[in-house]
């Protein structure tokens, strides 16, 4: 395939389109990773929801 | 976080509205909403970028006036696109904020902002790339690049004005009056732009479009289009659910601090 | 009525005084104006050339100072309750507020103008262009920025905030005024279009900027 005397541009364009994307994936990702774990532990010292609460007390 | 009679009474106060909003105005029906939807908006992604990408390398042919830059044009427009689109979805949010209080708009705002900025910075890197083939510098003051410029610098001060206050709701509000009239001053921007830049006319011209749109640029133009849509879509939903993550956090975390005292 | 005439001698008074807004203002404009011939070079043809440019930003930056001080000041010492507090409806305080702003700040800019354009060779119908679209100009400016004060006030780290919040929706009121003084020099455009455009969105600065303001003050103080 032949890109043409421009060949540089054009793969640079699609590298950062890549790399923009992929930076907004791994962000969303990690920051999923980063909260799920900090619940995790704060529920395991035993720092509920009231909502939570309301079936323990039920 | 959200007691039952609480979303009863909101429910019963907006029958009018449709059932959905409803619903997903509870946080935690929400999330587990998009725990189902996510994964079939990350591969209905991952094919639309497949076709489009195929096409756009073994399908589009060259322009007769661009050559095979043309490609960039399917990564510079979407973004383009995808970059206004998100402002007008941080601008319903902000109206879903302020006129009728809806608890995930400011986290649908928030959750909007960074992605809007990445795709706006990426119109700008890809048409600056574009730019440099076609009219011999890195970067021209073309009435449309100026106008997506000025958008990044917005994006980026929304940006900064959600992480002024640690309360989300707080900044909510303030985030959501300069996400309006941003909204209100974008149509002037763009208008004031073009017109300056038809002022400061270069010394030569070329058309952006180059010849006319044939289908065969065209199609792969708009399943990348729709390609960066579902991106757009599924990273949203993402970032909102990891945002109500957050703020359930930070509540967890205050309660903690008041039980500790 | 009385109280927003109160309040409008009241924040005639503070901008005056030195550390107010006005004096400070002006000088800074005269600063700036002087400064970037020393960057540029003191090449008279190209000054003259860029001058209304040059006399526009001044005004932009000199205006964007003085507002920082606009509602923190009230906010400081505790006058911004009391005025939240007061029955006179929260937009009509506003534009009081940016009247007062636009007269002990914007003014004195225009008024200025004559003088700097000294320094930049500009001729008489360049002076004067300059001076008509900065008159008509500033008001938008200041009612502009004075979203950005309300945003800002109740932040406190607020900082560089507001020039970052505000410069981008000031653009418009800066193509069209420096468009509109170039026109009236070197014109192959009439003035009348952009100077018309011009007041039109100093008009609608005037609507959206204090209902977007007190929208804003009322949020952030709630």
């Amino acid at each position: 395939m032949d890109l043409g005397p421009y060949a540089g541009f054009i793969l640079a364009a699609y590298g950062v389109a890549l790399a923009v994307v992929a930076a907004l994936i791994v962000w969303v990702v990690a920051d999923h990773r980063a909260q799920t774990r900090i619940l995790a532990d704060l529920e395991a010292r035993g720092v509920t929801r009231r909502s939570d609460q309301k079936f323990e007390a039920a | 976080m959200t007691s039952a009679p609480h979303c009863r009474r909101l429910g019963g106060l907006l029958k009018t509205t449709p059932m959905a909003l409803i619903d997903l105005a509870n946080p935690t029906r929400f999330l587990r909403l998009t725990e189902r939807a996510l994964p079939w908006l990350a591969g209905a992604t991952a094919l639309a970028f497949a076709a489009g990408l195929y096409l756009a390398f073994f399908v589009a042919p060259d322009d007769y006036q661009q050559g095979a830059t043309v490609k960039i044009m399917f990564i510079h427009v979407p973004a383009a696109w995808l970059g206004m689109a998100c402002w007008a979805l941080m601008s319903l949010a902000a109206l879903g904020t302020l006129v009728w209080r809806h608890p995930l708009a400011d986290v649908a705002a928030k959750a909007a902002a960074p992605l809007g900025a990445g795709f706006t910075f990426l119109c700008l890197v890809a048409g600056s790339l574009w730019g440099r083939p076609m009219w011999g510098t890195y970067w021209v003051w073309d009435g449309r690049l100026t106008s997506v410029l000025v958008l990044f610098l917005m994006y980026l001060g929304v940006i900064a004005l959600w992480r002024t206050s640690d309360d989300p709701a707080r900044a909510a509000r303030a985030v959501a009056i300069l996400t309006l009239v941003g909204a209100i001053n974008l149509p002037i921007i763009k208008f004031s732009v073009d017109w300056w830049a038809t002022l400061h006319q270069p010394a030569s011209v070329f058309r952006m479009g180059g010849s006319t749109i044939y289908p065969t640029i065209l199609i792969p133009l708009l399943v990348m289009a729709v390609a960066f849509t579902l991106l757009f879509a599924t990273l949203h939903l993402a970032a909102m659910r990891n945002e109500i993550l957050r703020r359930r956090v930070r509540a967890l975390r205050l309660r903690q601090a008041a039980q500790g005292a | 009525m009385t109280s927003l005439a109160a309040l409008f001698r009241r924040d005639l008074r503070l901008a005056v005084r030195l550390g107010g807004g006005a004096p400070m203002g002006v000088l800074f404009f005269l600063i700036v104006v002087a400064l970037i011939p020393f960057a540029i070079g003191p090449d008279l043809a190209l000054l003259r050339r860029i001058g209304p440019a040059i006399l526009w930003i001044g005004a932009l930056l000199a205006s964007l100072l003085a507002l920082e001080r606009l509602i923190a000041g009230d906010q400081e010492d505790g006058s911004l309750d009391l005025i939240l507090m007061g029955r006179a409806p929260l937009e009509l305080v506003v534009a009081v507020k940016a009247l007062a702003h636009w007269i002990t700040t914007g003014l004195p800019l225009v008024i200025a103008v004559p003088v700097l354009a000294l320094f930049l060779d500009l001729e008489p119908g360049a002076i004067a262009a300059v001076a008509l679209t900065l008159l008509v100009g500033t008001p938008a400016l200041t009612l502009i920025g004075l979203v950005g004060a309300a945003l800002t006030v109740t932040l406190r780290r607020g900082g560089l905030l507001l020039p970052v919040l505000i410069l981008p929706l000031t653009i418009p009121v800066l193509i069209f005024g420096v468009a509109a003084s170039n026109a009236a020099v070197v014109g192959p455009m009439a003035f009348g279009a952009p100077f018309t455009i011009l007041c039109a969105l100093s008009l609608m600065s005037l609507v959206v900027g204090p209902f977007a303001a007190a929208a804003a003050l009322r949020h952030g103080m709630e």
